[in-house]
């Protein structure tokens, strides 16, 4: 009797949680408004085509254009292979570097490495176009400093105008980039290597395992997760990468559009440029595509890597 | 005293964005411009000039950013508030406002006979039928050059292409000068000051691009490939490592005295009489032998319409008359040294080098870029494309044979010329 009358009580009518509604809403509202609206509006977009001043539904015909016509999917491939290489550069050059640079700032014979943990992370908040323009100077056959630095190691038979040349242009530009962004894998590895406790550590050295073999079989493991999430973070940014193409080369993507990746051609296409009159439904189009490349890659990451990443918990 | 008072009270108004402020009874005319470097020019030449002969009439220039203009009109004129007078962009941009009824008809325009077809193209209807800008200026195309380096190495000013590649072996030879300031980097120098500003003289001006209007001829004729091939031999003659030398370099390498032979607009002449220390001269593109009729670019550029919506449209129509009119190209072209008035009367110039350039008009026929009217309306847009393949041709990655199927598979794509 007693105890029913307490279950009775502990489960009265539960109220509204109002507070949780409340509390939600204005991010809900605001990522709502300028983030879900637009989405869905440039996908809405991309189903409609500009015929004699009025919006058309045309189903995906403007897909197809991209991809059937040869005036746009040529552009559109050239796009995505450039992004593709774009993308390489920095899974294999900015993120090992980072690792790199993050093992050495966390080893504690180092010194001022607040020093250079600051300065390696400054490109990162520089503007693009102080980045874009920067880079143009140093690397200018005519002002720049590169020529005159590599005459004086005695490499000055190595400098070509390496921005204007259309085999090296889209990787030095991925180099820049690079340069400006190496300190956010550092930052989150540094963090990851930081956490790992000093009792694996000290486990590990009374079993032995130091130095090298201490990086290869406890720590790297141990920060897989966060190369994980540093590589997903670089796919996204390198996808929807623009600005520093924009500045340095601009929208033309030169030299004869060899540093052409999808935000430039995004771009051209829905702002058009010069004599070129702006498609906004073209652009959309190729918004989508992106869209689409974008939650591809996120997907295979979430179902297929990270669900087979080892976490442990300390 | 009066006007200075006038002249603040209405850059007062300007400031405030209030346009219905002006005095009592007299009319405002807002002109909208992405020409703000020209606020001063307007404001203290033109408008005085304008209000002084016409009272009860007054003028408020109210220019925005260049990159927002088109957008900021397009919206103004949708909400209806645009001002009575557009500035107006050459060719399609204008053409689509006509056409969605945002600009007047002014074929019948008081003043309209001063200009020649050329000039009033930019402005026209595809049939030419019905005029809807002004025309107000053009730039020239030639080649600025040094002329203390010229007469240090004792050249003279070419006027045959044999004599032009003669100076410039000579200047490579004496190795003091970079011989020519062009870079491919930024591409629209190479296209633009370059294959437009020497093609006219293959293409025969207004014939040849006449008749790649109406499909008579292609760019993959000899007259539209010859001009790449001449480019192509430009490219011994630029500056160490111009494929990632900028426009602005350029004008900095000829400025400082580092080069004798820049490829040019008239646009230029303004800013390189401010930096340059040297006596500078001009010359046309030269021409295939002594006595050729030389055609020269003569890019229409600037216009001014009316604004369909216009509540004052008499007292606009009026203004749109005095732009046309000889005293109105007389300030303009004086104020801005490098536009030039596009008025059939000739108009009497200070700048030296301006008045050589405007000359050529005199001795040469005009045209203007071959890629922009009409042709740029598609996908691939020509104009781009030329850009590219310009900067291609000169680098030596494309042969000028193919850069020129490529321009032209690219326009068979979309355009059907009116047979």
């Amino acid at each position: 009797m007693a105890t029913e009358l307490m279950a009775a009580e502990t489960r009265p009518k539960r109220a509204i949680r109002w507070h949780v509604g409340v509390f939600l809403a204005p991010a809900v509202l605001v990522y709502t408004a300028f983030m879900i609206l637009p989405l869905f509006g440039t996908l809405q977009l991309s189903l409609f085509r500009n015929i004699e001043q009025s919006q058309v539904f045309v189903g995906l015909g403007n897909f197809r254009t991209l991809f059937g016509d040869p005036n746009w999917s040529v552009n559109f491939w050239n796009a995505l292979r450039n992004n593709v290489w774009f993308f390489i550069i920095h899974m294999l050059v900015q993120n090992p570097i980072g690792v790199l640079l993050a093992a050495l700032l966390s080893s504690p014979r180092l010194r001022f490495t607040a020093f250079y943990r600051t300065a390696i992370f400054v490109p990162t908040i520089l503007s693009f176009v102080i980045v874009g323009f920067a880079w143009k100077l140093i690397l200018s056959p005519i002002w720049g400093v590169a020529p005159h630095l590599m005459d004086f190691v005695g490499l000055k038979s190595f400098f070509t105008p390496w921005l204007g040349k259309e085999h090296y242009a889209l990787t030095a530009l991925s180099l820049v980039s690079v340069w400006q962004f190496v300190g956010i894998p550092m930052m989150l590895i540094y963090a990851a290597l930081l956490s790992i406790p000093d009792e694996v550590i000290e486990a590990a050295e009374c079993d032995g395992v130091t130095g090298m073999a201490q990086f290869w079989k406890i720590k790297l493991p141990l920060i897989l997760p966060s190369i994980g999430i540093i590589s997903i973070l670089t796919f996204v940014g390198n996808f929807n990468a623009f600005d520093l193409i924009y500045t340095a080369q601009g929208a033309l993507a030169g030299p004869n559009y060899s540093t052409d990746i999808l935000g430039t051609f995004l771009y051209r296409a829905f702002f058009g440029f010069q004599l070129q009159v702006g498609d906004p439904n073209m652009g959309a189009t190729i918004a989508t595509i992106m869209f689409l490349i974008i939650l591809a890659g996120v997907c295979v990451y979430l179902f297929l890597v990270q669900t087979r990443l080892r976490r442990y918990q300390f | 005293m009066k006007t200075k008072l006038l002249t603040a009270l209405l850059l007062g108004t300007s400031i405030l964005g209030t346009t219905g402020m002006a005095l009592a009874e007299d009319v405002t005319l807002n002109i909208e411009s992405w020409r703000g470097d020209d606020l001063t020019i307007w404001k203290d030449k033109l408008i005085p000039a304008f209000e002084a002969k016409n009272p009860g009439i007054k003028v408020v220039f109210a220019p925005s950013a260049p990159t927002e203009y088109d957008a900021a009109l397009g919206a103004k004129l949708a909400a209806g508030s645009a001002g009575d007078l557009i500035t107006c962009r050459p060719f399609d941009k204008s053409l689509e406002l006509f056409k969605k009824g945002n600009l007047a008809d002014l074929s019948s325009l008081p003043g309209m006979e001063n200009f020649s077809p050329v000039a009033k193209a930019a402005w026209q209807t595809d049939d030419g039928k019905s005029s809807f800008c002004v025309p107000m200026a053009s730039v020239i195309h030639g080649f600025i050059y040094n002329k203390d380096a010229f007469d240090k190495l004792g050249i003279k000013v070419p006027q045959t292409r044999d004599e032009f590649f003669a100076a410039l072996d000579k200047i490579k030879a004496d190795g003091t000068y970079i011989p020519m300031a062009m870079g491919t980097k930024d591409l629209w120098e190479a296209a633009t000051m370059g294959y437009q500003n020497i093609g006219p003289n293959y293409w025969k001006g207004e014939e040849g691009r006449q008749a790649l209007i109406k499909g008579e001829q292609k760019l993959t004729d000899k007259d539209w490939v010859a001009p790449y091939e001449e480019l192509a031999k430009w490219k011994p003659y630029l500056g160490d490592g111009f494929e990632a030398q900028t426009y602005p370099d350029s004008q900095n390498l000829f400025t400082l005295g580092r080069a004798a032979i820049y490829p040019a607009g008239s646009w230029e002449i303004g800013l390189f009489n401010t930096q340059a220390q040297f006596k500078m001269g001009a010359f046309p593109p030269p021409v295939e032998k002594a006595g050729d009729t030389c055609y020269i670019s003569d890019h229409t550029d600037i216009g001014m319409g009316l604004n369909a919506a216009s509540k004052h449209a008499e007292e606009a129509k009026k203004f749109l008359s005095w732009v046309a009119s000889p005293d109105f190209a007389t300030i303009y072209a004086n104020a801005l040294p490098g536009f030039f008035s596009l008025n059939s009367s000739p108009v009497k110039m200070e700048d030296p080098l301006a008045q050589e350039f405007v000359s050529w008009r005199g001795k040469c026929k005009s045209t203007i870029r071959s890629t922009y009217q009409i042709l740029s309306r598609g996908t691939p847009n020509l104009e781009n494309e030329t850009w590219v393949e310009s900067a291609n041709v000169i680098n030596g990655t494309d042969t000028p044979e193919a850069a020129a199927k490529k321009l032209q598979d690219g326009l068979d794509s979309w355009y059907k010329p009116a047979k």
